[in-house]
């Protein structure tokens, strides 16, 4: 019998099924990597199995941890399971910790609620687990606050918190997502160290295949609220599965024709920000966000710029497309300066165009997509009215894949693969030649991802576009850029062609950052 | 939840109804004394009984509705025409010396008692229903510069308006057709309840003599006659004081019930 056997699960919230069928088990000692899609059920399997589901939800079949069924339990009794036989480790370490509370007593609170010890005790048991993630007492105090750590240390705390009194099942839902790459190896590795001390069994959600198939004994495929498959990694066979597999490692095709010449110089560009002033009196300080950097991007290539978060990507990319100016250096469309006078250029600005990350945030609500689409427009001195401009909305959504009729209808309509595609369009309909991807696939599901990246080199290729693809994920980035630049602290510290960086990195930077990247095993 | 929105609009729409019914119909004139009928309780011929002038206090509630509800609208009217725009430029430049003069000057008038100062304007300026109008719309410009800085901050980091950026569309045009639409939902449940504030304000100001002045009747006013003689006619300051407390409470619960229907989150939350 396993620690945690889960047989036939289904749950319905309000009138609609959620999880139909779902049976696996996590035995002692062993990880099982849950993967699928945003609405796949895997969250909520893992709600089910601490009984924190939603008003109005209801289950069917059953849940055993350790021979003793969950689905019976009373509350006061699933109180004193949770926290204490089973730990939860949540994706946003900014908002799963209370940034009021010291990092010694939310650790300590699970501690207390769950035991008869003093305060005293219950603080040593706090330090205790820390250590036991790697935040040790001499530099990380138990009265240190959330918001002097950074993202990873918070995830610690996190993880600290579900096995301060080592619970026989802790589950992790999407642990990583959150973090850049190399704190995202670090925190596997943690965990992996974890349940081998321990003992433990994890439930590892993922929709990332890479994280999970490196680490898991098994995985449990989900999609629809079902399990499609379990199994080993290498001996997955499912037709979902396999196409799961293919599309996190996709390759588009791309006849890829970079030219010689550059289409933007970037040229020692230095970007700073004050940073507040210490005191009434004191000067305000000066932070370099993009220190001295230079490259080109060649008309028709596909240029990768990766770093992790803070490096200066996302400074950068603003000032290439204009919305600040730079403090030294130039930046150079085919030769034209971006601001002149300290004023945009606009023949520059219509010339490139962007797609940012979030499908969620970059539309506005209350906008029908049409007037959306025909927002850049604006650059245009003869933008075309009336009938023209409805055509050139329909011919915009036909080259992305949607339909003419599409323009009258509101953003929220959509899903998030499909507004990804409005935000091409919107970004195609001046006919730019350099179009910047910020993140532009990150927050996509890996099949809608795959598309994405296909409509990208289709369109690449029909209308000769350069792309500039600024992204934290390597994997992405080497599938699809001819060239790449490693960025870090706001320096360019490596560039090169991608396969030669990735293959032989020079700086030492890059191999870290390769180094982490979660690999899918070959053998697949 | 919907209970309460739909009360307080029925409330809300009593007496705005009654105000625009006065100016076609009201039962007695106003104007006309009727010394003889004095301080009569309700009855069937003045359902609301008579003041200590003998006028009819149904149709002096319904005339006064009509002062409370033009200042209120007025005063947020100027808090809202000014009070918006300043807002809006304040996050549209935020961080610069525009924004901070926007900023402070909010400050500074949050900082004054705002009844004493409408109570020194219409010292310095005289008693009317005109200065009591700029006196409490002053008052209502910070409340909504800041409520409009506030919400347009966290739009302008929004990624659709760094897109509206990147087309080439300037603060103005962004504030336009961007940001306003986005807070239009909050400035109207802030603006139901700047309005009840108003008529409050007005009530109060009525009340010390430097509102409306006679004989154009005011809720407030109406009030203040009859203090000296509550104890034989309570009925003189019971109805211009329910009809203070039901307007306001009317106004109060469609804020409330408005806010819940146009914020998306605490629409889903209800489901």
């Amino acid at each position: 019998m396993s620690l945690l056997e889960i047989e036939g699960l289904g749950l319905r919230i309000g009138n609609v099924t959620v999880l139909e069928e779902v049976t696996f088990a996590v035995g002692a000692g062993e990880i099982v990597g849950v993967i699928g899609e945003s609405g796949s059920g895997k969250s909520m399997t893992a709600l089910s199995v601490m009984q924190l589901l939603p008003q109005g939800a209801s289950c069917t079949g059953r849940i055993t941890l350790a021979g003793r069924d969950v689905l019976a339990m009373k509350e006061r009794t699933l109180c004193r399971v949770r926290g204490k036989e089973v730990g939860m480790v949540f994706q946003e370490p900014m908002t799963a910790l209370n940034p009021l509370q010291t990092i010694g007593d939310q650790v300590a609170e699970t501690v207390l609620i769950h035991e008869r010890v003093g305060r005293a005790e219950a603080m040593s048991r706090a330090a205790e687990a820390l250590a036991r993630v790697e935040l040790p007492q001499d530099r990380f105090p138990l009265g240190r606050y959330p918001h002097e750590l950074s993202g990873g240390q918070r995830q610690r705390v996190g993880i600290a918190m579900a096995i301060a009194l080592r619970p026989s099942l802790l589950i992790a839902d999407e642990p990583t997502t959150a973090l850049d790459v190399t704190t995202q190896a670090e925190v596997l590795r943690l965990l992996k160290r974890l349940v081998q001390e321990d003992g433990m069994g994890l439930m590892l959600i993922s929709h990332d295949l890479g994280v999970v198939a490196g680490m898991a004994d098994r995985i449990v495929i989900m999609r629809q609220g079902r399990v499609m498959e379990e199994g080993r990694f290498g001996a997955l066979s499912h037709p979902y599965s396999l196409k799961l597999v293919e599309a996190s490692d996709h390759v588009p095709e791309r006849e890829g024709q970079a030219g010689e010449a550059p289409l933007l110089e970037v040229r020692d560009v230095v970007r700073e920000y004050a940073t507040p002033r210490q005191g009434w009196l004191g000067k305000p300080g000066v932070f370099r966000a993009v220190d001295g950097v230079s490259f080109d991007v060649r008309r028709g290539e596909n240029l990768g710029l990766v770093g992790e978060s803070g490096c200066g990507k996302s400074t950068l990319t603003r000032a290439i497309l204009g919305l600040e100016e730079v403090q030294g250096g130039t930046i150079r469309l085919d030769g034209q300066p971006v601001f002149v006078g300290h004023r945009p250029n606009r023949d520059v600005r219509r010339r490139m165009q962007v797609v940012f990350q979030d499908p969620y945030g970059s539309f506005n609500p209350r906008h029908k997509v049409g007037r959306l689409v025909a927002e850049p427009f604006h650059l245009l001195d003869d933008a075309p009215t009336g009938e023209a401009r409805e055509a050139a909305v329909a011919e915009a959504l036909e080259s992305v894949g949607l339909k003419a009729e599409d323009a009258g209808k509101y953003i929220h309509e959509f899903s998030g693969g499909q507004r990804q595609r409005i935000a091409i369009a919107r970004a195609l309909i001046i006919r730019p030649e350099l179009i910047i991807l910020d993140e532009a696939v990150s927050a996509l599901d890996v099949q809608v991802r795959a598309q994405i990246l296909d409509l990208l080199a289709g369109l690449s290729d029909r209308l000769g576009l350069t792309y500039l693809f600024i992204s934290h994920d390597l994997s992405v980035v080497r599938n699809v850029t001819d060239r790449v630049l490693v960025m870090q602290d706001g320096r360019i510290v490596e560039q090169g062609g991608t396969e030669e960086v990735f293959t032989r990195p020079r700086h030492a930077y890059t191999r870290q950052l390769i180094a982490a990247v979660p690999k899918l095993p070959r053998s697949a | 939840m919907r209970g309460a929105l739909i009360f307080g609009a029925c409330l809300s729409a009593v007496f705005a109804g009654a105000a625009v019914l006065s100016f076609l119909w009201v039962p007695y004139d106003i104007e006309a004394l009727d010394i003889a009928n004095k301080i009569q309780p309700p009855s069937a011929a003045h359902p609301l009984g008579t003041d200590h002038f003998g006028r009819d206090i149904l149709s002096m509630i319904m005339v006064g509705a009509r002062t409370s509800i033009a200042v209120a609208l007025v005063a947020v009217g100027i808090g809202m025409g000014l009070g918006v725009p300043l807002g809006l430029a304040a996050a549209a430049r935020r961080g610069s010396w525009l924004d901070e003069v926007i900023s402070r000057g909010n400050d500074l008038i949050f900082a004054f008692p705002s009844l004493l100062i409408a109570i020194m304007i219409t010292a310095v300026f005289g008693p009317s229903a005109v200065n009591a109008i700029i006196a409490i719309g002053i008052f209502n410009i910070p409340v909504f510069a800041r409520l409009v800085r506030g919400a347009a901050m966290s739009l302008w980091t929004r990624e659709y308006v760094l897109a509206a950026r990147v087309a080439g569309k300037g603060a103005v045009r962004i504030s336009w057709e961007h940001i306003l639409p986005n807070v239009a939902n909050l400035l109207i449940v802030q603006g139901t309840i700047q309005f009840s504030l108003g008529i409050l304000a007005e009530a109060g100001l009525s009340y010390v003599g430097l509102g409306a002045q006679p004989p154009v009747p005011s809720w407030g006013r109406m009030l203040a006659d009859s203090q000296t003689m509550i104890s034989f006619a309570p009925h003189m300051a019971l109805f211009p004081g329910l009809a203070i407390l039901l307007t306001v409470l009317g106004l109060n619960l469609m804020g409330d019930g408005l806010r819940d229907l146009l914020d998306p989150r605490l629409r889903r939350a209800r489901q």
